[in-house]
């Protein structure tokens, strides 16, 4: 928990005008996090604490025939090592499919598992205790190759019920064959989607600790406080309410925080053993190997249209590289096909999705969870269309366009809509009318858009329960205290509910005080996941200060003897609105209320819809309260003797609903396109199959992120169309700018140099590939010159 | 398990004397036996610049630096930014937002400051990012974290900051 109170520095005082809700005001918590005041968890240490340590498996895929203790337990310090048969139960983030041990139990399925974990005095001596447990393994072959794993007699995960199928999902809507068979232009191709990592600066910690009532207490560096609490609960066998969890501020998560590990289980369960706090915190490597990573998707789409370049129908077969555990992949799964429903009017629309399980770190939600692979695929297909049919690229997506309060093809149901908006928006920032023409060869502009979900109509687990929970308490000296489960991973949501009580209250942030994600103080809150917090929280948020506020007006409207209706709560007083002379600070407004009504305290919570999805088997997932949407234009150079794409500068437009805090969408806006760009051109998590299945870029230097100088300036505009479901029609910011961006560089550089790029990351032998074989056929006559100039490449 | 060193640092202002066993980074002395939580440990390879400190005066990542190799040295980390007066790289970077989850940040302002010490004039958006590639942060896209640092380079050439400088005696009393 942070305290965001008084900074001590005299900015406050200046911030007292006006509402709160649009403001381009500053983060609650990040003056304390860039002063290094900020405890994450691997800045907590307890007394006596013991250092953890993990022992992993070098195998790929191995029979585990036994493990030897003595070695590690001989060494000075050494006070406990566990293993599987320690934590036999297996787990999974989705109840359906609990199919990891905290430590391996029978098997390893890739390089990386865990096998065993120890607890000593330093962390050197944990170092070498790993080292020292001598486990002994029988190596069986493994399976890189998800086609060859899912043809297979050999089932890699010893909890699978279906082979290495891990997950399959055929779903069709209206009459594909028929539309694609009376279509003027048919659009097919195969796209690949290469594996990518989160990459979040903060390493994975946890830290456990048993105090003198029995309560053991884990803080851990997690986006889902919540479900971490059920799963240990669950795995340790140990009451849930004799365990209380934290989330201390997280350093970046992205996704790849967002269900249990190894280390969470591994830490509750040594502090239980040696009676001593015990802390784990991964090295990079560990988290490269733990992953739960964008899942590569092998994707053979084909897209009919009419003459005019209006989408007749869409037919996608995706195989998904899933790794060794199923981890969110049942989701995963649907998502891959779910979400191509909007922001495009299909007619006819059928998918068939196939996960499949391999000896390699599990894939899992990375931003953009699921949707960002199949979104290349189809931009990349209406870029191509628009090409073939004559029509400019935003004016294909045009003709395109679904309308607001409507239900998609699959039953989502639409509410606010500003997509052509965004098409509207970038089309002029970007100056695409007068300077897509003229572009030389080498330079272009490609354009795509997308949509995402606002957090998910269902939990993950059956509950009738609400979605969000938020208390709120005004104390006498005119502050409010918040009580959330909202993570905040950084994305800002202390911000947003601070910035809901300011608001409503007639409070400064500065006045606000945020109590998040301990399940001892505050209410539950499913977690940082599935853009979901804005919305949820925001809602909970917004119900319990409007009810506090109902009591401080009506207290100072029955001392005014006036209406309610007239009493405003704005900087810090009470203000009657028909005689704005009469007034009184805030403070005493909150001394009259809580002498009418005691203390001031009350709840909000909030639930989601539930009769805003698809009557089908799976017709719940994919269905959100509401949906936001994003179109980019990226503007590249292509360097066509070294295949090298430099992208120039990116014009994100994004229909947020509303901008609750404008700086901080622009924040995510810009970091989504950050982050998928480098998707496009520069990342890629691989396993070496042919080097025994190590993780190939297993550092921050091997695997390739971009630094301040390759990343181009990012023009983040910001689109308000509110949506009925959000608090003041706020829908998500920080997953679906990601989208677009990948597909928006794959078209722009099609219009710089005519070659179309079907598999990521468009690296310089990929292009260089293209540019030669597109030489050829230009040599060989099958092809004009693009823009004039004939390519000629050694 | 290994040979204990000490080492002598002049440590935001102050001298400091600390045993550590000696293959011991300069990251590991100061988290965990000189409480400065706010150099942040990132990758531990000289990979990220989440730990970047000033030795001497230059910025560096403190995980490629043994302890050992300190000795004797003047170790500067951000907690000797703070002072009564917000410091003007944390108020640049906070009116811009330049901080997501402020993991990466405190080593940022650390390469920045020193940078900016040093170039002592208004700078560009593209020299900041050449002067901050060693510093990776996976939140913002870089945006406003440039933003931030043209800005601070632009309020420090137009005012006096010694009031914040590490190296002026006056500020000591309110570092780390």
């Amino acid at each position: 928990m942070a305290d965001f109170g008084k900074r001590g520095d005299g900015r406050d005082e200046a911030r007292t005008v006006g509402g709160q809700v649009g403001r381009r005001q500053p983060k609650v918590d990040a003056v304390d996090r860039m002063r290094g005041v900020t405890r994450y968890t691997d800045d907590l240490v307890l007394p006596g604490m013991l250092h953890g340590r993990l022992t992993r498996s070098p195998h790929a895929h191995a029979t585990i025939v036994a493990i030897d203790p003595a070695p590690a337990l001989a060494l000075a310090g050494v006070h406990a090592v566990i293993t599987g048969a320690d934590l036999p139960r297996p787990y999974g983030i989705i109840p359906w499919t609990p199919d990891e041990n905290a430590l391996a139990v029978t098997k390893v399925c890739h390089v990386g598992d865990a096998v065993a974990a120890v607890a000593a005095v330093d962390e050197d001596t944990a170092i070498a205790a790993a080292a020292a447990i001598a486990v002994t393994y029988q190596p069986l072959p493994a399976l890189y190759d998800p086609a060859a794993a899912l043809a297979s007699a050999v089932t890699i995960n010893p909890h699978s019920k279906t082979g290495n199928r891990s997950k399959h999902v055929a779903l069709a809507f209206g009459d594909v064959d028929g539309a694609l068979a009376g279509s003027a232009l048919v659009v097919e191709d195969d796209y690949h989607f290469e594996g990518t990592t989160h990459g979040a600066i903060e390493p994975h910690c946890a830290l456990a600790a048993v105090d003198g009532q029995g309560v053991l207490t884990v803080w851990s560096a997690t986006q889902v406080a919540h479900y971490l609490h059920r799963e240990l609960a669950r795995v340790l066998d140990w009451p849930a309410h004799r365990l209380r969890v934290i989330q201390p501020p997280v350093g970046g998560a992205f996704g790849g925080k967002s269900e249990p590990f190894d280390l969470e289980f591994c830490a509750a369960l040594l502090a239980v053993r040696t009676g001593r706090p015990v802390k784990f915190l991964y090295t990079r490597e560990e988290v490269f190997l733990a992953h739960r990573g964008r899942h590569p998707m092998a994707m053979h789409y084909r897209t009919g249209f009419d003459a005019d370049g209006r989408i007749t129908g869409v037919d996608a077969r995706t195989l998904i590289d899933g790794g060794a555990y199923s981890s969110f992949g049942l989701v995963t799964t649907y998502y891959s096909g779910q979400l191509l429903g909007a922001p495009y009017h299909l007619p006819a629309f059928r998918f068939d999705s196939t996960r499949v399980t391999t000896n390699k770190p599990a894939c899992g939600p990375k931003r953009g969870h699921g949707s960002v692979q199949p979104r290349f695929a189809i931009e990349s297909q209406l870029d191509e269309a628009a090409i073939r049919l004559g029509v400019d690229p935003i004016e294909l997506r045009r003709r395109n366009l679904m309308d607001a309060d409507t239900r998609t093809i699959n039953e989502l149901a639409i509410g606010s809509y500003g997509f052509r908006e965004c098409l509207d928006r970038v089309e002029a920032a970007s100056g695409w009318r007068t300077r897509r023409a003229a572009l030389p060869h080498g330079r272009g502009l490609g354009v795509a858009g997308s949509t995402y979900i606002s957090g998910t109509n269902y939990c993950i687990y059956p509950t009738e329960l609400p979605q969000a929970a938020v208390q709120i308490t005004l104390d006498r000296s005119g502050r409010a205290r918040i009580f959330t489960g909202a993570n905040d991973i950084g994305q800002g949501s202390s911000t947003m509910v601070a910035v809901i009580a300011a608001e409503e209250l007639g409070l400064e942030l500065a006045d606000i005080r945020v109590i998040a994600a301990d399940s001892d103080l505050c209410p539950v809150d499913l977690g940082a996941y599935s853009s979901r917090v804005t919305l949820m929280v925001g809602n909970a948020c917004l119900a319990a200060a409007r009810e506090l506020r109902g009591k401080v007006a009506g207290a100072v409207a029955a001392r005014w003897q006036v209406p309610p209706a007239r009493v405003g709560l704005i900087g810090r007083e009470a203000i009657d609105v028909a005689d704005p002379s009469r007034r009184a600070p805030l403070t005493e407004a909150f001394h009259w209320a809580e002498a009418s009504h005691g203390l001031l305290t009350a709840a909000g919570s909030y639930d989601t819809p539930r009769d805003r999805h698809g009557d089908y088997r799976g017709g719940t997932i994919g269905a959100s309260p509401a949906y936001s949407f994003t179109a980019h234009v990226a503007e590249v150079e292509v360097d066509v003797e070294l295949g090298e794409v430099r992208v120039i500068a990116v014009w994100a437009a994004h229909d947020c609903g509303k901008a609750l805090s404008p700086r901080i969408v622009e924040g995510q806006i810009e970091g989504s396109v950050y982050m998928g760009l480098a998707e496009a051109l520069m990342e890629e998590h691989v396993v070496d199959g042919a080097h025994g299945g190590v993780v190939a870029a297993p550092s921050l230097l091997d695997y390739r992120m971009p630094t301040a100088l390759d990343t181009p300036p990012i023009h983040a505009l910001i689109v308000e169309h509110p949506d009925a479901q959000g608090p003041y029609g706020a829908k998500e910011a920080g997953e679906g700018p990601l989208h677009p961006i990948i597909p928006a560089i794959a078209s722009a550089i099609r219009d710089a140099v005519g070659v179309r790029l079907t598999r990521t990351p468009f690296a310089p032998p990929r292009l260089l590939a293209a540019l030669r074989a597109r030489a050829a056929r230009e040599a060989a006559g099958e092809l004009a010159p693009h823009k004039g100039r004939r390519l000629e490449l050694g | 398990m290994s040979e204990t060193r000490r080492c002598r640092l002049r440590l935001d202002g102050v001298e400091v004397e600390v045993a550590a066993p000696a293959h011991w980074t300069l990251l590991e002395v100061l988290r965990y036996r000189l409480d400065r939580i706010g150099t942040k440990q990132g990758c531990d390879k000289g990979d990220c610049g989440a730990c970047t400190v000033q030795l001497d005066g230059r910025a560096v990542p403190s995980c490629l630096v043994l302890a050992a190799q300190a000795d004797g040295k003047t170790v500067t980390t951000v907690e000797s930014l703070r002072g009564p007066a917000l410091h003007p790289l944390f108020a640049a970077f906070d009116d811009a937002v330049a901080a997501q989850c402020g993991f990466c940040t405190p080593g940022i302002i650390m390469a920045a400051d020193a940078w900016l010490r040093r170039i002592g004039r208004p700078v560009t958006r593209d020299e900041a990012a050449a002067a901050l590639a060693g510093n990776l942060c996976r939140c913002t896209g870089y945006t406003k974290i440039l933003d931030a640092v043209v800005e601070a380079s632009g309020r420090r050439a137009g005012a006096a900051t010694a009031a914040t400088d590490p190296r002026d005696p006056s500020a000591e009393a309110a570092g780390g």
